[in-house]
């Protein structure tokens, strides 16, 4: 490639590929409008939403359950250890406590359920739009942004905080067993810093937090479904992309969410 | 006759690119049945689904029953028309009988559980399935027991107007003549107004009142079954006697 060729092609793709995400965001926000009012109008799906909540939130109880147990059990280490270099390691139970339920516990949990949900349903939809069953349900007189789209938003929205409370439980547990197995705390001290230090606006950040998480998640396994490519590809490309488009969201909307109740 | 129940004026549909349809005009008369012949790839399924709205086209005006397709209430348009999708296009989360009993079990024609379920097995029985399948999922049925789940779906709710994309395809020759019977019936009996996209030649004269043959984009010849074997086409009778040569290029 001659000089003058690179001096031309990096502006030309810098501008390609910002043009190309702009139009991704805005028809992402079309899409996001247009599930949030069929939302609001009838009918509703209810078969749909309970199948939903069973598969969004019930089933991801053991992924998420188990890594939060996990992530406790090593965060109760890590502080115990850093605390240590100035004397502080009674901090621990209180820190797993409050990086669990505001930070942790959300963002790992959302994290998890992205892997699991956002990929499922994008290959679900996916494959339906491949193999024309969109198609049908329309002529069967059946939006399928009001039968496939709004149930699984729903239900990811309110299964989300739920996964989140419970994996902020284990969490704190994994810290606790930790810190009374190996880190000599007594069991009832650990406790009792842990319920001193917690404040409800902590876990309630958290929930909110995982709250839009949820709608994240079935977000973007719904428009990549929707919008897949033809064949066997098409949905594969559209399964990659909602889990890292969503992980992405997460972790963006976590640092937005942050600042807000921050500054709260 | 009475005025048409479909009218298609110069409608034209490009995917980037690929000029599919490009100006076609086509009338179907009511209660009458129109066969679409045609190469694959010429753009059948996509003219059906222009008039569905499920595909929306470039140019060109299409009216149902006197009525532009693309305004007025969608629920209410859909509510007259089956159709049997090319591949089936069945709902792999359902069961067979929920398949065909999904329009009559939600929205503005739901009844109670056990008429759906009924019904759905009456039409499974037009087409020729034993009431055992009613319970198994679609993908524990052959290809062509699926297609034939597909057919009793389009006409559950004993629509006014059906489509059938290549209902034929993929069946044994005895399946395909109770197919090709069972359309005849629909159209007789209901008084429905059909449009069935078929590549085999039995099928048109079993089915066909009238055939087009859809080409490169446009209806290269219409007219009444009884005239399509003198048409004087050369695309036509290329078609009809299946041969390599003449005017349609074999590879495409
Ligand atoms: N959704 C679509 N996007 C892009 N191209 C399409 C789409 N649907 C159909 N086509 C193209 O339109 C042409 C006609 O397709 P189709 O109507 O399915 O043919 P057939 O006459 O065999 O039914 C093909 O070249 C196909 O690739
Ligand atoms: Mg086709």
């Amino acid at each position: 490639m001659t000089a003058t060729r690179i001096l031309t092609f990096i502006p030309h793709a810098v501008g390609h590929s910002t043009l190309g995400l702009m139009r991704l965001v805005g028809r992402v926000t079309l899409f996001t409008f247009s599930a949030l009012s069929h939302l609001l109008r009838p009918p509703f799906y209810f078969r749909e939403f309970s199948h939903a909540l069973l598969f969004i939130g019930y089933f991801s109880l053991p992924v998420v359950g188990l890594t939060a147990l996990f992530t406790g059990a090593a965060l109760a280490l890590q502080i115990y250890s850093g605390g240590a270099r100035f004397n502080a390691e009674t901090v621990v139970p209180s820190i797993v406590a409050i990086g669990m339920v505001r930070e942790l516990g959300p963002v790992i949990g959302g994290l998890m359920v992205a892997g699991r949900v956002a990929a499922s349903i994008a290959a679900e939809i996916g494959t339906m739009k491949v193999t024309e069953q969109i198609d049908a349900l329309v002529t069967l007189s059946t939006n399928p942004m009001k039968y496939l789209t709004v149930p699984r938003i729903l239900a990811a929205t309110i299964a989300m905080p739920i996964l989140a409370g419970i994996g902020d439980i284990l969490g704190i547990m994994g810290g606790y067993l930790v810190g009374i197995t190996r880190l000599g705390f007594n069991s009832a001290a650990y406790l009792e810093n842990t319920r001193d230090f917690l404040e409800a606006a902590d876990v309630i950040s958290g929930l909110w937090k995982a709250a839009a998480f949820g709608f994240i998640v079935a977000l973007m396994g719904c428009y990549h479904g929707m919008n897949s490519g033809r064949g066997a590809q098409g949905v594969g490309r559209a399964t990659t992309n909602a889990v890292v488009s969503a992980s992405i969201l997460i972790l963006a909307a976590n640092y937005v969410l942050t600042e807000v109740f921050f500054s709260a | 006759m009475t005025r048409a129940m479909i009218e298609l004026e110069g409608v034209e549909k490009a995917f980037g690119a690929n000029a599919v349809l490009r100006g076609v005009n086509l009338s179907v008369g009511r209660g009458e049945s129109m066969v679409i012949i045609g190469g694959s790839g010429t753009g059948k399924s996509v003219l059906i689904k222009c008039i569905l709205g499920l595909v929306k086209p470039d140019a060109g005006t299409i009216r149902v029953d006197g009525a532009d397709a693309t305004k007025g209430d969608r629920d209410a348009f859909l509510a007259r028309f089956g159709m049997l999708f090319q591949g089936g296009a069945l709902f792999d989360s359902m069961t067979v009988w929920q398949n065909v009993a999904f329009r009559l079990l939600r929205g503005a024609q739901k009844r109670p559980k056990d008429e759906a379920r009924e019904i759905a097995i009456e039409k499974l029985r037009r087409v020729g399935l034993k009431s055992a399948v009613a319970d198994l999922y679609p993908a524990e049925l052959s290809g062509g027991m699926q297609k034939r789940v597909g057919l009793a779906r389009a006409i559950a709710a004993d629509p006014e107007i059906i489509f059938f994309d290549e209902p034929t395809t993929g069946l044994d020759p005895i399946m395909s003549g109770v197919i090709n019977e069972l359309i005849r019936e629909i159209v007789g009996e209901m008084g429905a107004t059909a449009m069935t996209i078929t590549h085999d030649m039995s099928s048109v004269r079993a089915i066909a009142d009238h055939v087009a043959m859809l080409h490169d984009g446009v209806i290269q010849w219409t007219g009444p079954v009884e005239e399509m074997d003198a048409s004087g086409d050369p695309y036509l009778e290329q078609f009809i006697q299946g041969r390599a040569e003449g005017p349609i290029e074999a590879v495409r």
